[in-house]
């Protein structure tokens, strides 16, 4: 466990480094607000309803697909790792998963999973 | 014992501090280098104003945005409108703890590696904490309660994850190879051939991921100014939009440090020391960065998505089946 203790260190230098950023400016710079100032920014014109809008269901989609594909990315790490040792067994098994992720992938494509309109 | 670890704890805060110092160093540079190198591919000089050649102008904008008003938006949510420059800046800044950067030296009669720590597991925390980034963009467009920044926030976090897996994947083949997650074994392994020529597909797959991945050039999306403005970071001023600037440069170096430790060689070269073989081949990875940005248009929204779950995943899914293949027959 020791050697990830430098890695805790270069935590709290970094976590230092970006409050002091932050912080630095709110000191430093000079404050004026105003209402104007303060409004969120849409071309000059005034602010037309909540900002808080709905989205295309699309990035939920993305988002899931991307969970799934994740657990498999790191299925595969310890499978690359004992990789030389597995030989043809640890290949062939590798066929059949990556094989029946490509269906499923497939299915995905051909029911428009992965469109933009 | 004790002392051991007091001695322990000094050599690794002086680590930590150099490698710190030297990033800090590095994302001034690359802001400088950035807009000369493109200002003289696009045929104009550039920033020529403070300091010879506008050397100085990375600190002149540096000290200009430390004085800018702060300004939090009346609407925004001021909690998560702070934490996000926070939560992007600081995984950015902490890949660099596993990347090594040197051979073993001897300073003292002790020997010293030149890497803050190399852990077992070296490839994970890699993984895990430059997705970490997300959170803060995510965080940052939300927060500010503007419709530019939601859907910059939105659109970048989408990219990032649709290219986050093709990343991961371009780099399997290369642990395949290794045998280990260790980035200090990766760069040993690479001592008589580097990566690169055993997995160009690889690196390809690894290249463009990275580009979308720190939303630089032609997949700079969630920035498209012409249509959201500035993207998540539209409401941020002063040092708050400094921070995320710093962060996407420290993100540029630190994807640049992995290309060259898994499919360069890392610090490995003849002659010259090691470490200066380390800045040269991170100075090429992020010359061509610049040489991407001012060479290609951006991409369009879908055509950006297509890419990413149409070509590069398969791609990589096969560079994995090709490598294992290879790897089998040669027993």
């Amino acid at each position: 466990m020791i050697n990830y203790l430098p890695i805790l260190i270069l935590f709290i230098v970094a976590v230092g480094f970006a409050v002091t950023n932050v912080a630095l400016s709110a000191v430093l710079g000079r404050q004026k607000p105003g209402v104007e100032k303060l409004s969120p920014y849409e071309c000059g014109i005034e602010p037309i309803g909540s900002a808080r809008e709905r989205f295309s269901v699309k990035f939920y989609l993305i988002a899931m697909l991307f969970v799934i594909f994740d657990i498999e990315v790191i299925f595969l790490y310890p499978w690359a790792v004992a990789f030389k040792s597995l030989k043809v067994f640890g290949f062939v098994e590798m066929v059949i998963f990556i094989g029946i992720l490509f269906i499923c992938y497939f299915y995905i494509w051909k029911r428009g999973g992965l469109e933009w309109d | 014992m004790n002392k051991e670890l007091f001695i322990f704890i000094i050599i690794a805060s002086v680590k930590v501090l150099l490698v710190f110092g030297a990033v800090q160093f590095m994302v001034i540079a690359m802001i400088w280098l950035e807009r000369k190198i493109m200002a003289h591919m696009q045929v104009r000089l550039g920033p020529m104003r403070v300091g010879p050649h506008g050397l100085l102008q990375p600190i002149a904008d540096g000290i200009k945005l430390l004085f800018k008003e702060d300004i939090i938006p009346q609407k925004a949510s001021k909690f998560l409108f702070i934490l996000a420059p926070i939560m992007t800046v600081v995984p950015a800044l902490v890949t660099f703890a596993v990347i090594p950067f040197g051979d073993t030296i001897t300073i003292f009669g002790r020997s010293i590696d030149l890497v803050i720590t190399d852990i077992n597991v070296g490839f994970l925390y890699v993984f895990a904490v430059s997705s970490l980034g997300i959170y803060g963009i995510v965080m940052a467009g939300w927060a500010s309660n503007n419709k530019y920044s939601l859907l910059g926030g939105i659109r970048s976090s989408a990219q990032m994850i649709s290219y986050e897996l093709t990343l991961g994947l371009s780099l399997i083949g290369v642990v395949m190879l290794t045998g280990s997650l260790s980035l200090v074994d990766v760069v040993n392994e690479q001592s008589t051939l580097w990566n690169i020529v055993m997995q160009p597909l690889g690196f390809f797959i690894y290249a463009a991921s990275a580009i979308a991945e720190v939303n630089r050039c032609p997949f700079d999306l969630p920035e498209a100014e012409t249509e959201l403005v500035a993207g998540y970071h539209t409401e941020y001023s002063s040092m708050k939009f400094a921070t995320f600037f710093m962060a996407e440069y420290a993100n540029m170096i630190s994807v640049s440090a992995i290309a060259v430790t898994f499919f360069l060689g890392g610090w490995q070269g003849p002659f010259l020391p090691p470490v200066v073989w380390f800045m040269i081949k991170l100075s090429a990875c992020l010359f061509f960065f610049i040489w991407i940005r001012s060479t290609y248009p951006r991409l369009r929204y879908d055509q950006l998505m297509y890419f990413g779950w149409k070509f590069l995943l398969p791609l990589s899914l096969l560079n994995i089946l090709i490598t294992g293949l290879i790897m089998v027959i040669k027993g």
